[in-house]
């Protein structure tokens, strides 16, 4: 994919430019003639718009730490501050706190997308591995964010997973006490939190550079999974990408921005509103909903230890996953047994969300040991099994193939064969 | 040539070594005060310990203090109460260690090790399950005692741990008497 630049600029400033630092060639080369699939649908513009999620949560960010303080006295009062006080703070705050949702929203799209379409098989381990990565820092930043308001939700669930570590074998005790700076959750924790809550966001940006530099190596991926063949499979990122990519950008700023304006709690917890109290513990303590799966899978094993590998293996497990699936096809639209348990797999998932979300009694638990068990037999036993077992679908020779056998199948009537 | 050399390569090999050994030294002497910076400060550790009247506190009341940013919960227990704490076997506790800093480490989880001797009325414990750090709520749960609605850990009328996912006792702070009705903890 990465051929020989065709960057010829006219301009005689940028020309100057290109023979000193190559940075307009590389930008051009990257975001303009870079070849992308032809058959890529709307599920391939989630990258696009994380990107634009992620720029808008740092430009939101740094504007409310102009206003906000991080100190236990006062932390609550100055997002309240922000709310009420601040000119336009009410919708740059909202803006962010939401932006957290939809952030989540569109990376569980896009990590969806690449394994319904195998885009982890090789050559793309590397670029998917990196993708597990930005996950993880999206819930460590998501996590401590939730932490800065200081709400009795931010007390509550900052204790609840830091207490987490304290599950490791001696140390663990020593390890939470050293998280905290203290014997509890207080403002040492909550000033630690938010100078790595400003600093994570720029190492995404970093790993995210290696991530898009992995993709433009190997190449996109396609609803195919068929690689690109020849100049015909493919169309140039500017302008048919960028026209895709921003008009899906502007359907999801458009829901976005619906919670923003109307109903920017409907993902939270009014419980939030009030301020943290070391001493009372809320009746029910839930995560965000983007952590509510994981959440499930800690609460399904009975063992304090156990029940933490389990939540952490539960992502890690990712991580080895070009490796777990043996199908040679990547596309789970040539794998019918695959396809079926992909959607299994997204109802296991959800159903572990809603056990998540309620409180861990009676047959809530048994639902959510058994979804939990589901969820690591599809990784670890199910995957493995049906790349040997299955007998995929033919594949098309190309996708200029593919496209064209699709295009003259929905026009019958017009063209008879030939 | 190579007799000229060789004493140059001694040199540099020991250039070599030498700065990697500084480097690697360096690193570490600064690792140290990078990480241990995130430990408790020494204003954080002074925290004093604090003193507690429990006259006021009638049979069969709880109450809640703060210290070192924990809740620590103080109950005067009902006889009945301490009968059903005595009467568990120790066989049948999960965790059979007192937790009770007052005591030598391993000390069985008996009622009278969870208590001090001739106050057995007054059960004093870290208001901190030992699962995940939440404040369990007294009077629930199906031992009459503790009921974390966290994730679900029940406690009986002596603060042990006698079912769902925490590990361990609810913990026994340091404390002495005073007097006859007044606490120090810490």
């Amino acid at each position: 994919m990465s051929g020989h630049s065709t960057y010829n600029p006219t301009n005689p400033v940028m020309k100057w430019v290109d023979d000193r630092l190559p940075l307009p060639r590389l930008m051009y080369d990257s975001f303009v003639s870079y070849p992308v699939p032809r058959n890529l649908n709307y599920w391939y513009t989630f990258g696009g718009i994380l990107m634009i999620m992620m720029v808008s949560q740092i430009v939101t960010g740094i504007v409310l730490v102009m206003h906000y303080t991080p100190h236990v006295d006062m932390a609550f009062d100055s997002v309240e501050h922000i709310r009420r006080d601040v000119n336009y703070g009410n919708i740059l705050q909202k803006w962010h706190q939401v932006g957290a949702s939809f952030f989540f929203i569109a990376v569980y799209i896009h990590i969806a997308r690449g394994m319904y379409y195998g885009s982890y098989k090789a050559p793309r381990e590397i670029l998917w591995m990196l993708g597990v990565a930005i996950f993880l820092i999206m819930m460590a930043t998501g996590f401590m964010g939730y932490v800065l308001p200081w709400g009795q939700m931010s007390y509550w669930g900052a204790k609840v997973i830091t207490n987490l570590f304290s599950a490791v074998p001696f140390f663990g005790e020593a390890i939470v006490t050293w998280l905290w700076g203290g014997f509890s959750v207080d403002n040492a924790t909550l000033q630690r939190f938010f100078s790595l809550h400003y600093l994570l966001p720029f190492v995404l940006v970093g790993v995210v550079i290696l991530h898009v530099w992995a993709l433009h190596v190997t190449g996109q991926n396609n609803p195919t999974g068929v690689e690109v063949k020849s100049g015909q499979d493919t169309l140039a990122f500017t302008p048919f990408a960028t026209v895709k990519d921003a008009f899906a950008l502007c359907v999801f700023f458009l829901v976005f921005t619906i919670f923003v304006f109307f109903v920017p709690d409907y993902l939270g917890h009014s419980i939030n509103y009030e301020e943290a109290n070391p001493l009372v513990t809320p009746e029910h303590i839930v995560p965000e909903w983007y952590y509510l799966p994981f959440y499930a899978i800690l609460r399904a094993v009975p063992d304090k230890l156990l029940g933490v590998v389990a939540m952490f293996a539960s992502i890690l497990v990712w991580f080895i996953l070009p490796w777990l699936d043996t199908s040679k096809v990547r596309s789970a639209t040539y794998r019918p047994i695959f396809k079926q348990l992909f959607w299994l797999l997204m109802i296991d998932f959800f159903i572990l969300g809603v056990v998540g979300a309620n409180p861990p009694e009676g047959w809530w638990i048994t639902v959510g040991q058994i979804a939990t068990v589901y969820y690591f037999a599809h990784f670890l036993i199910l995957l493995p099994l049906v790349g040997l077992l299955e007998t995929p679908r033919p594949l098309p020779s190309s996708i200029s193939d593919a496209v064209l056998a699709k295009n003259a199948g929905k026009q019958p009537a017009v063209q008879p064969a030939e | 040539m190579s007799t000229a050399e060789a004493p140059d390569e001694n040199r540099r090999d020991f250039l070599y070594i030498a700065t990697g050994a500084v480097g690697a030294v360096g690193v570490a002497a600064l690792a140290i005060p990078l990480i241990d910076q995130m430990n408790p400060s020494a204003s954080v550790l002074a925290l004093a310990s604090i003193e507690v009247d429990l006259t006021p506190l009638e049979e069969g009341q709880s109450i809640t203090v703060k210290w070192r940013g924990n809740p620590v919960i103080i109950r005067h227990r009902t006889a009945k109460e301490i009968e059903e704490a005595k009467a568990v076997p120790i066989a049948d506790l999960p965790d059979q260690n007192a937790r009770n800093a007052n005591l030598a480490d391993g000390s069985e989880a008996t009622d009278a090790n969870r208590v001090v001797d001739g106050k057995e009325q007054y059960l004093v414990q870290m208001g901190v399950c030992t699962h995940l750090g939440c404040v369990p709520i007294g009077n629930e749960g199906e031992y009459d005692g503790w009921f974390c609605p966290c994730h679900g850990s029940h406690y009986d009328t002596a603060g042990r741990i006698r079912k769902g996912p925490a590990p361990e006792n609810l913990p026994v702070p340091q404390y002495t008497y005073l007097s006859d009705a007044k606490i120090q903890i810490g």
